[in-house]
């Protein structure tokens, strides 16, 4: 054996051994603080895990930033849902006083919310832009009522690591990290462009969830849950999203 | 067992980083290609600025159906939707490639890679050079000996820009385009005029990256395709057979 191929083999090896300890840590780490998105199985795992741990590394307190008044869209576009059942007919044309927001799961005190009870409990107001996963977007002034206070006025366990939430319409449903779900940017959105939130774009209750993209924010919310783990719901990778091909994590 | 004679040895073209990242890229450049087209099908209508939605006037349209019912393409007929696993192919083979992009540029800056073999020689900065360059690749006269160890002016402009032009520029408009990364770094958007308009940049940039592409492999074919393949996979220089 030559010097050569001798210096290569032990640079090589020692590269591997780094390498393979290396990944065993990042595991380790990534598991500890919460960086491996609930659908990190399968073909696409890999890139979806590593598109989630650098994002949430990257981003986790910031605030994504507004556009003035002036550039919120004239016309912006409420994509198609599903046609609306009788009960919603008749909660629209009562408008919808009798909508609840069911809160439970892992909380000191579940809660059972009006849409007032929400406007009661505080509102946020911002300018940001909503984009589909299509590429389309548009931008609007939503109002509502951040997130993490309902969390807090329920009293969420600290072992809550993701919150899950429910659409009035059937199979729709999603889930975001508690680290999402705590940023004060996330919203239970009642109003839009100072006006309630018209029903084609969620109303009157859409989660908004300003750094992810449209899918994530499910229209005509009727229940949130606090849980530790995602494993309960669905099949068990975060929403419905994945069913269809689509990630959990939708940063990107 | 044969032992590589000295001759031999010194000609290796390629080395191990550069081939295995080279082929890295390309088979990601592939899957990014195809499910960049599959993603801009389900709307094919491009817009400059911060916004655009089937609500606004796009800049420019693509005359192809669409693979969702809401855009108004003005065709019958809807595609099939391929999404899912287009987003989620699109995003892994760009770890892939920017991975491969983060090993070769240290690579390239530590080892002088860029410095010898890429960046133009101080020599070639005239134009004259470039011009008797490309009269002589445009008259297809044989290459000097020596550019079959090294690159030749025109060769190494192109590599310049596609290194440290296009591929950051893709990576930039892509990563424009994602409301979480954006959020951390706006700028990257804000630079751009806006996330629309990041998009159609990067629609327009992976087009000059195919251009090159194509260009690069009649290239390869052109000047011997058997032997710059070889020097491509095990690294060898091609000798005097396959016209190299």
């Amino acid at each position: 054996m030559n010097p050569v191929s001798r210096r290569k083999l032990i640079t090589g090896g020692v590269a591997a051994a780094a390498g393979v300890s290396g990944l065993a840590v990042a595991d380790r780490l990534a598991r500890r603080y919460g960086l491996i998105p609930p659908d990190h199985g399968g073909l696409f795992g890999p890139g979806e895990t590593l598109t989630y741990a650098c994002q949430r590394l990257l981003t986790v307190h910031l605030p994504l930033h507004q556009f003035p008044r002036s550039m919120i869209s004239k016309a912006p576009f409420a994509n198609e849902t599903a046609p609306p059942t009788e009960e919603f007919k008749r909660q629209q044309a009562a408008g919808f006083k009798d909508w609840r927001l069911t809160v439970d799961g892992m909380v000191a005190r579940p809660l059972s919310l009006s849409i007032s009870d929400l406007r009661s409990m505080g509102t946020r107001s911002q300018i940001t832009e909503i984009a589909c996963e299509e590429g389309w977007s548009y931008i609007a002034e939503w109002i509502g009522t951040p997130l993490e206070q309902v969390l807090r006025e329920a009293g969420v366990h600290p072992q809550a690591r993701y919150i899950a939430y429910f659409s009035s319409q059937s199979d729709w449903w999603d889930s975001i990290d508690i680290v999402e779900a705590q940023h004060p940017q996330t919203l239970l959105t009642w109003g839009m462009n100072g006006g309630d939130l018209p029903a084609p774009f969620g109303g009157p209750l859409r989660m908004r969830v300003p750094r992810q993209l449209g899918y994530k924010n499910v229209k005509y919310l009727t229940r949130i849950t606090a849980t530790d783990s995602m494993k309960k719901f669905g099949d068990g990778r975060g929403s419905v999203e994945p069913e269809a091909g689509y990630a959990w994590y939708a940063g990107i | 067992m044969t032992v590589a004679s000295p001759a031999q040895q010194k000609t290796l073209r390629h080395s191990g980083v550069v081939r295995a990242t080279h082929w890295l890229t390309f088979v990601s450049f592939i899957a990014l290609l195809v499910t960049g087209f599959e993603i801009v099908i389900s709307h094919p209508r491009f817009y400059w600025g911060e916004v655009g939605n089937v609500n606004v006037h796009p800049a420019f349209t693509l005359p192809i159906p669409s693979s969702r019912d809401t855009v108004p393409t003005g065709y019958g007929y809807v595609m099939p939707d391929q999404n899912g696993w287009s987003r989620a192919l699109h995003f892994e083979a760009a770890w892939v490639l920017f991975l491969c992009a983060l090993v070769y540029g240290i690579f390239g800056f530590w080892t002088g890679h860029f410095r010898k073999q890429i960046v133009p020689q101080r020599r070639d900065l005239d134009w004259r050079a470039y011009r008797g360059r490309l009269m002589r690749t445009l008259r297809r006269a044989p290459p000097d000996p020596a550019e079959a160890h090294s690159y030749n002016v025109l060769q190494r402009t192109a590599y310049v820009i596609v290194i440290f032009v296009l591929f950051p520029l893709t990576i930039w408009t892509g990563l424009a385009m994602s409301p979480a990364f954006v959020s951390a770094f706006p700028l990257t958007s804000i630079l751009l005029g806006g996330r629309q308009s990041a998009r159609t940049l990067h629609f327009f940039l992976s087009w000059l990256l195919l251009l090159f592409l194509i260009v690069h492999v009649a290239m390869v074919a052109l000047s011997g395709f058997r032997s710059r393949m070889r020097a491509m996979i095990t690294g060898r220089a091609g000798t005097s057979e396959d016209g190299s």
